[in-house]
């Protein structure tokens, strides 16, 4: 069903760029900057992306650690970053911390911002993972005298990572999203390429349409990635079915 | 380093609260109209013309699946060019409202689709209308479980409104964008609305966790 959904979406798009084509001669000259846009925001969504995993799966580990300093300094960075918006976030990197001397360029400052955003909400789904793989595991492993990081890497992860799949799947369709509000810290991605268009051409319906099925097609490929992704881990379920 | 305090308290600060009340009204009239929006959506999504529901499904998907931010411009941009001229503050509403009404329906068919089988056979056992059945039987069924997932949404809108900054509605981060402009200080304005959100998402969440209690308490006393 999802691919057959997926084939008649990319028809659907081909189609109408095609139609659009043929019908407006304005497209050829907005096209490029969208597209120029879209390079910017496939890079930063990438990167923060990569940035994501990885704070989500440290601060998880810090939270659910045996140590009370890394479990408070964990919920800490989960509290402020979940409590705040993202866009003050990526104001406060970009133009208040070179006032405490450390300069940021555009694009470290919006994958910093949203990685560490996402980082705190994808926290709580690592860490949810982790909770709900069976506590026998973990027992099994220390009656087998395992070493604490083997037991981590080989057996709980391996585990929790099945189950974090379909969660960290809507944080990554909603930090794509979330790249729209780049534009905050000076960077010109597909968004803001629509506005600066859109002023020149004064095509607001075919600009702003064509910016928006750029944004699903994205949400839909990692839409079907994951459930690709979904279909192979499956077998890490191990004592979970 | 470089912090002043008196310019905190007696420049940024009155500016700030200001927009603090634009923000709260933007929220709060966003998300009643989400509410209210997403159970018609949710109504039209789960009924029986089949035309109608694949259409609204496709409808939310497609809101579901496109920046808030994009949304916003095009709602800010289009309206004037058919001939609509609404405040910029009454089209930030209408834009957060439209999608998080998308998410809200969402939200209220996984409440519907959790009501047993057994309350609609019952209704049909009683002979009631549909509309009967709606109101008094299904609908105040399927409200207490969603009210944590609604509540969710009310602090998400909140955190969601300094999108609205971009185009120009005086909320809070327009206020401390607009007095890092005037004054060339951003660290005061931006770290300070960067606060305020902290402590009014934290006392938000906490009473989105009483009206659970609350609710909670009344159903399974």
């Amino acid at each position: 069903m999802n691919t057959v959904r997926i084939s008649a979406l990319v028809g659907a798009i081909a189609f109408l760029v095609g139609l659009a084509f043929a019908t407006f001669s304005e497209l050829k000259v907005f096209l490029p900057a969208l597209l120029k846009g879209l390079v910017v925001t496939l890079q930063v969504a990438g990167l923060s992306f990569v940035l994501f995993l990885f704070c989500s799966l440290l601060a998880a580990l810090g939270r659910t650690s045996a140590n009370l300093a890394l479990r408070f300094a964990a919920g800490i960075y989960v509290e402020i970053f979940r409590g705040t918006s993202l866009l003050v976030q990526l104001f406060w990197l970009f133009f208040v911390l070179p006032e405490f001397g450390v300069v940021l360029t555009p694009m470290t400052a919006a994958v910093l911002g949203m990685g560490l955003n996402f980082g705190a909400y994808g926290a709580e789904v690592v860490r949810g993972a982790i909770l709900s793989v069976p506590r026998g595991q973990t027992e099994a492993c220390i009656a087998l005298n395992m070493p604490e990081w083997k037991r981590l890497f080989r057996i709980v992860l391996p585990q929790a990572f099945a189950i974090m799949v379909p969660g960290m799947t809507n944080l990554t369709i909603e930090l794509v999203k979330a790249t729209a509000m780049v534009s905050a810290v000076t960077l010109v991605d597909i968004t803001s390429a629509a506005v600066k268009q859109n002023l020149i051409h004064y095509r607001t319906v075919e600009i702003f349409l064509i910016t928006m099925l750029l944004y699903y097609c994205l949400c839909q490929v990692v839409r079907y990635g994951s459930k690709l992704l979904e279909v192979r881990v499956s077998r890490y379920r191990g004592a979970l079915n | 380093m470089n912090w002043d305090w008196t310019f905190a308290i007696h420049t940024v600060m009155p500016r700030l609260l200001s927009g603090i009340i634009t923000t709260i009204e933007v929220t709060i009239l966003a998300f009643l109209l989400a509410v209210l929006l997403g159970l018609p959506l949710m109504l039209l999504r789960v009924g029986k013309n089949r035309s109608i529901s694949v259409i609204v499904g496709e409808i939310v998907e497609f809101l579901r699946s496109t920046p808030l931010l994009v949304q916003i411009f095009f709602l800010f941009y289009l309206l004037p060019e058919v001939g609509i001229t609404l405040p910029p503050f009454a089209t930030g509403v209408l834009a957060i409202g439209v999608y998080y009404a998308a998410l809200c329906s969402e939200v209220f068919r996984a409440g519907f689709e959790a009501v047993p089988r057994g309350q609609w056979e019952a209704c049909t056992a009683l002979n009631l209308g549909r509309y009967r059945t709606m109101r008094d039987v299904i609908i105040p069924q399927m409200l207490p479980p969603i009210v944590p997932s609604l509540g969710n949404y009310l602090i998400v809108i909140f955190k969601e409104t300094p999108l609205l900054s971009f185009v120009a509605v005086a909320e809070m981060m327009q206020a401390a964008k607009l007095i890092g402009a005037e004054f060339y200080r951003f660290s005061e304005a931006i770290t300070l609305t960067g606060l305020l959100f902290l402590i009014l998402s934290l006392i938000c969440a906490a009473l989105v966790r009483w009206v659970e209690f609350i609710v909670n308490r009344r159903i399974y006393r």
